[in-house]
Parts: C-alpha cells; structure tokens; sequence
C-alpha cells in the first residue's frame, strides 16, 4: 500500500505540487491525468525518490521512504518508466531487460515482454538501445523494462507518448493484464481507452488534487462539462484546457 | 610460462592456453614460443628486432597471435613486425601488449607494425593494451600502426587499451587502393594521471575504397585524451569518422577533426562528441536498484563494448 500524506515540492521559485494526499492499496490500478504541467511527472518522480518533497510524507507497506534513494526504494519494489527514457550507447536492448529484470534474462522471456509492446523482439534483442532507435521504439522498451520486473508498485508516465496507433491497441491489452505483474500500478495518461481501465482516477491541475475518486465515479465526468478546468473530449486523448 | 604471464596473456589475447594455428609469443624482450603453420610462416628479422609473418595467398579461416608481455621492470623496446597478407586471403591476427611492472624503473615496449594486405583479402586485427603492477614504474605502449591496402581488400581493425597504461602514444596510418574497405574500432579508458595520444593518417586513394573510424574513450580522475584522426580522400571515395568521449572528475579530453577531400566525388564525414554521463541514464540504472557507483560503471562498460 502507498500512502502520499501532504506532500508538497517547489523548485525554480515555482511551487509545483501543493499539499497532495492520497492512498492505492495492493492490488488497485491508479490513473493520474490532468492538464500538461500540472505536476503529474513531478508527482511520479518525488515517488520514486528522484526528487525529494519539501514538506510530507511517502509511505509504503507502512514504512516512511520519504528520505531513502531512488536505489533503496528500487530495492523496495518501485519502478518507474520515464516519460522521454534515455538512450544508452553501448548497451543492447536485452542488457538492459536483463539489468531492469535485476537478473539475466533468456531470450525467449525478453521477446515475451518485447511482443507485449508491439515490438518484433528478434530484431531487437542484440540492438544498441542508442540513437538509432525511434522515439517510439525506445519508448516501448522502457515499456517493456518495466514491465519485466516484478514490483509492488510500477509507475508508468504516459506510456501512450509517442506510440503509433497499431502499437496502441497492443499496449491498452498489455496493461489489462498488468495487475499480474505488479502489486499495484500508477499509470499518468490522457488517454481515454487506457484511463479506463482504472480501478481509481486522481486529476492533478496546477500541483493540486482536483478531483478523486473510483473510476465510475470520476470517468464520466473528466468527458463532461466540469467547472473549474474545462474538458473536452478530442479524438481519443482528452484535451485540456484551462 | 608462470602464473603472471598466463594472466597477462589472457588479458591482452585472450589466451588461457597455447593456441591453435601460427603463434608467437615474446615474453621480456625473447621470444618463448613459436609456431609456423603451413600456410603462415613466422620468421625471425636479421636486420632489427621482430618478426615478418607471411600469410601465402588463399590463406582461409586461419589465425595468427603475437603477443608481447613485459613482466620485468626497467625494459625498454622497440619491434617491428611485418605482416604480409597473400591475396585473396581470410585470417584473424591477435596482437596485443601487458606490461607488469613490479618495479620502480619505467618499462616501455614500442610495438611498430606493418601490414601489407593483399587483393580481396579479409584481415580482422585485434590489439589489446593493457599495463599493471604495484611498482611507481611507468607502464609505457607507443604503438605505431601503417597498414597498406590492395584492390578489393578488407580489414577490420579493434585497438583497446582499457586499464594500466600510463602513457601512450598511438600513431596509425593507412592507403586504401580500389575498392578497398578498412573499419577501425579504438576504444580507450584513462585514469589516474595517464595520457593517451591517438594520431590516425588515412588516405583513401583508390575509387570506390571507404573508411570508417569509430573511437570511444572514457577519460577517469586527472588523465588526459588527445584524439586526431585524419581522412584525407582523393578520389571517388567515402570516409565516416566517429569520436565519442565520456569525461569525468578532472580528466581532459581534446578532439581535434580534420577532414580534406582532393576531389568532387569525396565524401568525408567526421562526427565528435564529449561530454559527462547522462544524469537521466544513472538515474534509470538506478530504478534498477544499482547504486550509483554500479550505474557509472555499467554505462561505461557498455560504452566501451
């Protein structure tokens, strides 16, 4: 279980999360979306410890992690795949599965999760995750990276970003099944087919919790009409705008 | 062979036995064991310390090691070594140099090869350098490289210096005729308050030959890299120069492109890049569980591969 009690972060002179609290138990899948720059990144990467809150506390399984690092609470069962992930010179797609995996990884298993992101795994297996590779591409092997490990809570920061249409579908079903995985999930998206495979939505807007809620509660209204931050459905991502 | 030399032979060749095919290993300035096969005969220099291996033409799938290992302190050298590849030829040569400096005088082994590769032959070369040794002495490689290349030919050239050498200077030069193709891959670790220097000359003479350089180093503690490769085209030819450093703590590292092409159709592209490791590459190592320690190292291990 996470428990997020009061937490709140500034940097640059900017306050960006405002006293945010919030609980997922073992087992829950949470959806956090909300306008762009409204502090969902921040929120994922003050959980996984990149940044450290001002104020408030973070909590897993009953234990106080706010002061541990991002190693320690790695350790502890976090993961966290980033929403533009870095690219590594040198090192091929089936080293880092193996490295994220925290053990080596045979090759059927790296395809097994390489095919959950759409990706033919035998063209990748030996590649240099560098330059060569797309956005798109690196982006559903970070997908797959954590994907690989067994965690009590993963975070997934809009995983949609970057990934054509064909690839999208796969990825929605990949995450249906996720909760296999993981203990529980914290996926930021916009998306609306993946927003609703949510068990709990949080909308962040501004550092702030505006609504939360379970997901019949909450869905229904993020494609309404709202006051406060207005929305309006655009295709299948949700448009927000203030 | 004793216990510090089988090491050292296992660092800069690989080698855990004798091995199969046309070797010779030199082992403090002597050479201790040798072996000439049908096809490749190693004979002794009369004129300066060396050897001359001569691979016969056709020579396929056969393979060459010479390494050198100093394991006492205080030896200063210079060799020449000569390779001619026959035409039409396909064979693998392991060089490679260790130094174990046990002393506190320098050791310093100059190793100067010379490679003749014949038409549409394949030659792949592998060099280790690598120095060790709880001695103050100096552990010092000055290799010097000129490979010239026949019509159609092909080498690949791998050149690693990884741990132990304090000083280097490395100076390679090549002449490509028609059609020929030379792929060099150095890659280089400093640290402590070593310097390596790596100089590359190539001349792309004939049509159609190309040439690709790719350098990765990674400069540790106050050490120091001079990189400055040179592709010179002169005909219908196409080059690819790549240098990519990773710098840290205090270390310096210099990058000095220079690229001429004497005609139209030359096409001669040099890319360099220096930098520190990516933050964002340490922290996702690091939602691995690897400390950051760890993370630094795997990136420039795999940086390095």
């Amino acid at each position: 279980m996470l428990q997020v009690k009061n937490v709140s972060f500034a940097a640059d002179g900017k306050q960006i999360i405002r006293n945010i609290s919030f609980t997922l138990d073992d087992g829950k899948f949470l959806i956090i979306t909300g306008p762009n720059g409204g502090g969902k990144s921040t929120l994922a990467r003050l959980i996984m410890g990149i940044e450290k809150p001002d104020s408030g506390q973070i909590i897993l399984n009953g234990e106080d992690i706010t002061d541990l690092s991002i190693t320690q609470r790695a350790n502890k069962g976090i993961g966290y795949a980033f929403q533009q992930p870095p690219r590594f010179k040198g090192l091929t797609v089936k080293d880092l599965l193996s490295l994220a995996h925290g053990s080596k990884l045979p090759d059927n298993k790296c395809c097994d999760y390489l095919t959950k992101v759409g990706l033919c795994s035998k063209d990748y297996l030996n590649r240099q995750a560098d330059a060569s590779l797309s956005g798109g591409e690196i982006k559903r092997i970070e997908i797959a990276m954590l994907m690989s490990r067994n965690l009590n809570l993963a975070i997934y920061d809009e995983p949609e970003a970057g990934i054509d249409l064909w690839s999208f579908s796969m990825l929605v079903n990949s995450f249906k099944s996720i909760s296999n995985q993981h203990k529980s999930v914290i996926l930021i998206s916009h998306q609306e087919r993946i927003i609703q495979l949510a068990d709990e939505i949080v909308v962040i807007a501004d550092g702030e919790i505006t609504m939360q809620g379970s997901k019949d509660e909450i869905f229904p209204k993020l494609t309404g009409d709202l006051s406060g931050c207005d929305l309006k459905p655009e295709g299948s991502e949700l448009s927000w705008i203030k | 062979m004793d216990k510090i030399t089988t090491h050292m032979l296992n660092e800069v060749a690989d080698l855990h036995s004798i091995p199969t095919g046309a070797y010779n290993i030199r082992l403090n300035g002597k050479s201790e064991q040798r072996n000439s096969t049908e096809n490749i005969t190693i004979l002794t220099k009369k004129d300066k310390p060396g050897i001359d291996i001569i691979i016969k033409p056709n020579t396929k799938n056969e393979s060459v090691h010479i390494p050198v290992v100093l394991t006492e302190t205080g030896l200063d050298e210079v060799v020449y070594n000569h390779f001619e590849v026959g035409d039409n030829s396909d064979v693998l040569i392991v060089a490679g140099c260790g130094i174990h400096n046990p002393g506190s005088s320098k050791s310093e082994h100059d190793g100067i090869h010379t490679f003749h590769i014949g038409k549409n032959s394949k030659v792949r070369y592998i060099e280790k350098h690598y120095g060790e040794g709880d001695g103050s002495g100096e552990k010092v490689l000055n290799p010097t490289t000129e490979v010239e290349m026949e019509e159609g030919s092909y080498c690949e050239m791998e050149l690693t210096q990884i741990k132990g050498v304090d000083s280097t200077i490395r100076k390679t030069t090549a002449s490509l005729k028609s059609g020929a193709k030379l792929v060099v891959n150095e890659k280089l670790m400093t640290h402590g308050k070593q310097i390596a220097h790596s100089d590359i000359i190539i001349n792309l003479d004939g049509e159609g030959s190309s040439a690709q350089i790719i350098s990765r180093s990674v400069a540790k503690d106050a050490s120091v890299q001079v990189f400055h490769p040179i592709a010179v085209g002169n005909t219908n030819c196409k080059a690819h120069i790549q240098c990519d450093a990773i710098i840290m703590d205090k270390a310096k590292v210099s990058s000095i492109p220079e690229i001429a092409a004497n005609d139209a159709d030359a096409q001669i592209i040099h890319e360099a890049a220096i930098g520190r490791i990516n933050n964002d590459q340490l922290i996702k190592l690091q939602t691995f569980g690897l400390e950051e320690e760890e993370a630094e190292n795997v990136i420039v291990k795999g940086f390095l591969q």
